[in-house]
């Protein structure tokens, strides 16, 4: 389906970038304030809805020629692998760590494992999420 | 973890690095570098040959399910020694055989050698992993990568159904074990198989002992094809030659045997465990040497001679079982002599074994067919697979001087010792294993002379026969020349290897103290066995020579008379009864679906709670209503009232996500900030997606539905209402538990983590969350898939 709306159009490309820098502290501000990867996942796949929205579906993938079967398989393998990783330290598996380092401009700064996993969810979510719509909103009679 | 733990994973490791060599590196083949991995192994585990017996075996653990008892634990002792030699030994001939065999631009070799390494862990991990558990799940991952390699050409119809076959065969038998298995875990309480085998006494005490022992007999029965289970493996030989050498003969087959011997400890005293082993093992022994003497494929043949051999083991593994029961020292060392034969056979039968699939496999790469009834004459032509050939169905049928004889002669010992010890007259069981071997040496012949010897017929062959380019005539030249060292030297491996094997067999047998050192020799006076074998030769000869006079014999019965029309028919039968069943209730229409489920929820839900007087209101603790909430809950209300009445689809769903984001807003204002967040942008999403979908869909009409209709929907809408408030309001009045949350309270401590909610999805039941995006995620392929191949099934049209 083809919407021509240019206000929708200059407001989505303003507020497509909003959502997604929002998407990407809610991401990481998860482990200590509201948030994390399912939620920034899905605040991402709906800026993505957005722009599909306002333009149509092969201009938005000829901009983000992402695969998100692809991405969604991606993020269930890094997930599954952060939970590996753990008997690399004969720890039981999906075992989280964390410790605090001293990073410039940032200053003390929590270092979670968690947050890896986090990111597996955050690009399952975003490539499931995505697959589901632009699979429906293909299908022709 | 170790070394070990590592080794057992290399050959998955190694999985992702296949296809890029095969895609990039084109001059050479893919198999030069997996063949290492199989090389590698085998000489890390042949530097722990021989394991030291006054040393404690190899015993490496790592947590996996620790909660559970489950731990991954390596445990390597002559017994797990012995199969690993053998996979990985017989692995690296495998490959190297391959390489000649499969070619490098028709066959797709990265799938071949992936789904080869995954086996190859499979298979380590079964023989290696002292937790039943660990073991059960690389038992069920054979069955699956034999599955993958079965089905390797998986354009042929037969290829698919051999793997079908095989897979419900062998996992029916794998989910039995599982049973098994948890029965022994609640006998003992652990899961370890050597603890189990320390407090023998008490668990052999639990009443369900004996269902636990059948079970996991059921498993290693489908396994390694016994009989009745056997059907699968002939079928199974629609894989590539390298496969049927390597899985359906040397090693998958035999973690049935693997499984049975390494349980003896536990199950062994048992009188049942003997008769059922024996007896089966004996039958299969018959059946299967009975049925390949009418086969006219090489390959059909030599898979029922495995399933008769496979029988002869076990059924050595029975008898030896019997060394636990008699404390006397001359029965146990007659009875620690069967486990030997066991043993000796095994070893032996994979390398005769391996060495004549590959044969057969040159035979139908050289001329293109493997039916015995178009070849003949190849002798001249192929001399040197003649010789293999030759060698190796000799040591099968048990003749000097190749290695099968020695294990032959053992079995016969077995088999009368048992006889005698039992006394009753179980001569029986000697009498079916002899005659067995006659039908053993007549196939052994058919295979031979019908192949190599008689006219040779040109006009029937597909190429024009030569022998096999050198490299693809290594493997079963390696092989055969170990027949014949085997023969003349049995004493390298006997103490070093069979010795400490048999002692993990039956350990119970040695706890006296008792001294015994084997002592294999091919000279053993004229004694039975002997004549029974010199029996054996001259029956066999003579039918063998008057084949075609009692051939008709076979040809009365008819596929009609077989398990394997039985198994079709069962098949066939579910399918039909499940398609009766589910034709039933899915009628096609989503109102009826959805009636199922919430009439299944007020009836469950509702009715349990009426049943248990569980509903209960206690309003005294409530917080005061505020009047914005009021509204709120009004604005709701209102919303879902209009939904009622609406006749445009696209604001009907406006107002569902109008309920949707007051939800949202009443999560903020009691403090849930990760749940308003998470419901304002579901809501946001699954309104777009909404509209997408209903864009199109016509109006809604108005003379939609009958007044029935609309009363049954309207009857079953207030149930569920009704329902879930009871619930919602009953959950409110109770206080039965402490609240949760204080469980959680410690977060920041143990995760670090200011945020408890996401502290639980990721730290303490990040178990949970990765299952959910599992689940998300194959839901996410599932709706792909059918929309994308409906439009791919109509372009085909």
């Amino acid at each position: 389906m083809k919407f021509t709306d240019v206000y929708l159009q200059t407001t989505t490309k303003i507020f497509v970038f909003i959502i997604m820098t929002f998407s990407i502290y809610v991401l990481f501000a998860g482990h200590h304030n509201p948030g994390g990867g399912f939620i920034g996942g899905l605040i991402t796949a709906s800026s993505l809805v957005l722009l599909y929205i306002a333009f149509d579906l092969q201009s938005v993938r000829d901009i983000i020629p992402v695969d998100f079967n692809q991405l969604a398989a991606a993020g269930v393998i890094l997930s599954v692998l952060t939970g590996t990783a753990s008997f690399l330290f004969d720890v039981p598996f999906l075992s989280q760590a964390f410790t605090y380092v001293n990073l410039p401009i940032l200053g003390k700064t929590e270092i979670a494992s968690a947050v890896i996993f986090d990111l597996g969810v955050y690009f399952a979510v975003i490539g499931t999420t995505m697959t589901i719509i632009t699979s429906i909103s293909e299908d022709k009679k | 973890m170790t070394l070990l733990h590592i080794a057992v994973f290399l050959p998955i490791l190694i999985i992702p690095f296949i296809p890029l060599m095969y895609k990039y590196i084109h001059r050479v083949h893919t198999g030069w570098f997996v063949m290492l991995v199989p090389l590698c192994l085998l000489i890390l585990f042949a530097s722990y040959y021989p394991l030291e017996l006054s040393l404690d075996p190899q015993l490496h653990s790592v947590a996996w399910i620790p909660s559970f008892n489950v731990h991954f634990t390596i445990y390597l002792d002559s017994l797990s020694l012995l199969f690993a030699l053998l996979i990985t030994g017989i692995g690296t001939l495998v490959v190297l055989y391959s390489i000649f065999y499969m070619s490098m631009e028709r066959e797709k070799l990265h799938f071949f050698y992936a789904y080869l390494m995954l086996f190859m862990t499979a298979m380590l991990g079964s023989v290696l992993s002292d937790n039943l558990i660990v073991l059960y799940a690389f038992w069920e991952l054979t069955s699956v990568s034999s599955f993958l390699l079965i089905a390797f050409w998986y354009h042929r119809k037969k290829s698919r159904y051999g793997a079908q076959k095989a897979m419900i065969i062998t996992m029916t038998g794998g989910f039995a074990m599982l049973l098994g298995f948890i029965i022994l875990y609640v006998a003992g309480g652990t899961f370890s198989i050597r603890e189990l085998i320390a407090m023998g006494d008490q668990v052999s005490q639990h009443s369900l002992f004996l269902p636990a022992m059948f079970f996991i007999l059921l498993g290693a029965f489908t396994k390694s094809a016994q009989f009745p289970f056997h059907i699968w493996l002939p079928d199974a030989m629609e894989a590539p030659t390298p496969i049927s050498a390597y899985l359906h003969s040397a090693t998958m087959v035999k973690a049935g045997v693997y499984l049975v011997a390494r349980l003896t400890p536990i199950f062994g005293i048992q009188v049942e465990w003997f008769w059922t082993i024996t007896i089966g093992g004996i039958i299969t022994l018959f059946v299967g040497s009975f049925n390949a003497i009418r086969q006219t494929d090489l390959k059909a043949l030599l898979a029922y001679s495995t399933i008769s051999q496979l029988g002869l083991i076990m059924s050595l593994l029975g008898i030896g079982s019997l060394a636990l029961h008699n404390p006397q020292a001359d029965n146990t060392i007659l009875f620690a002599g069967a486990t030997l034969a066991a043993m000796f056979h095994l070893i032996n039968h994979s390398i005769f074994k391996g060495s004549l699939f590959m044969v057969v496999g040159i035979l139908d790469h050289e001329t293109g067919t493997r039916d015995i009834r178009r070849l003949g004459g190849l002798i001249h032509l192929m001399p040197v697979s003649f010789t293999i050939t030759m060698i190796g169905a000799f040591s099968m049928a048990g003749l000097p001087p190749f290695s099968g004889f020695l294990s032959k002669e053992m079995f016969f010992t077995g088999l009368l010792s048992a006889s005698s010890a039992l006394n009753n007259g179980f001569v029986i069981l000697p009498i079916v294993a002899w005659i067995a071997s006659i039908l053993t040496f007549v196939y052994c012949m058919i295979m031979i002379f019908k192949a190599f010897a008689g006219t040779y017929q040109p006009e029937r062959l597909d190429r024009k026969p030569h022998e096999a380019p050198i490299g693809m005539l290594i493997s079963p030249i390696l092989l055969a020349a170990l027949v014949i060292v085997l023969f003349f030297f049995p004493n390298l491996i006997a103490t070093s290897l069979l010795e400490p094997t048999v002692k993990a067999i039956i350990p119970q047998a040695f706890t006296s103290g008792m001294v015994w050192h084997p002592h294999i020799q091919a000279w053993h006076g004229f004694n039975t066995e002997l004549f029974m074998t010199i029996g054996v030769v001259v029956i066999g000869s003579l039918l063998y020579i008057n084949y075609k006079k009692w051939r008709n014999f076979y040809e009365a019965m008819t596929f009609k008379h077989s398990l394997s029309h039985i198994y079709d028919r069962g098949l066939l039968g579910m399918e039909r009864l499940g398609t009766k069943v589910t034709r039933f209730y899915m009628t096609g229409s989503l109102n009826h679906y959805l009636s199922y489920l919430f009439v299944f929820l007020i009836v469950m839900a509702g009715g349990s709670m009426i049943v248990n007087q569980a509903y209960f209101f206690d309003f005294s603790r409530n917080s005061p209503i505020e009047s914005y909430e009021i509204v709120l809950g009004l604005t709701m209300v209102t919303a879902a009232i209009y939904i009622l009445f609406s006749k445009s689809r696209l604001i009907s769903i406006i107002a569902v996500s109008v309920i949707g984001y007051i939800v949202s807003l009443f999560f903020v204002i009691f403090r849930a900030p990760d749940l308003a967040l998470t419901q304002l942008v579901v809501e946001t999403i699954s309104t777009a997606l909404f509209l997408l979908c209903f864009y199109f869909l016509p109006k809604v009409s108005k003379n939609l539905s009958t007044l029935t209709f609309r009363l049954r929907n309207a009857i079953i809408a207030i149930g569920v209402g009704l329902t879930l408030t009871l619930i919602g309001l009953s959950a409110q009045g109770h206080h039965v538990f402490e609240p949760i949350s204080d469980y959680y309270k410690n977060s920041y401590a143990l995760a670090g983590a200011k945020n408890m909610v996401n502290a639980i999805l990721v730290d303490f039941r990040a178990f949970d969350t990765m299952l959910e995006i599992v689940v998300l995620f194959s839901a996410g392929v599932g709706i792909y898939t059918l929309i994308k191949l409906r439009h791919a099934g109509r372009k085909d049209q």
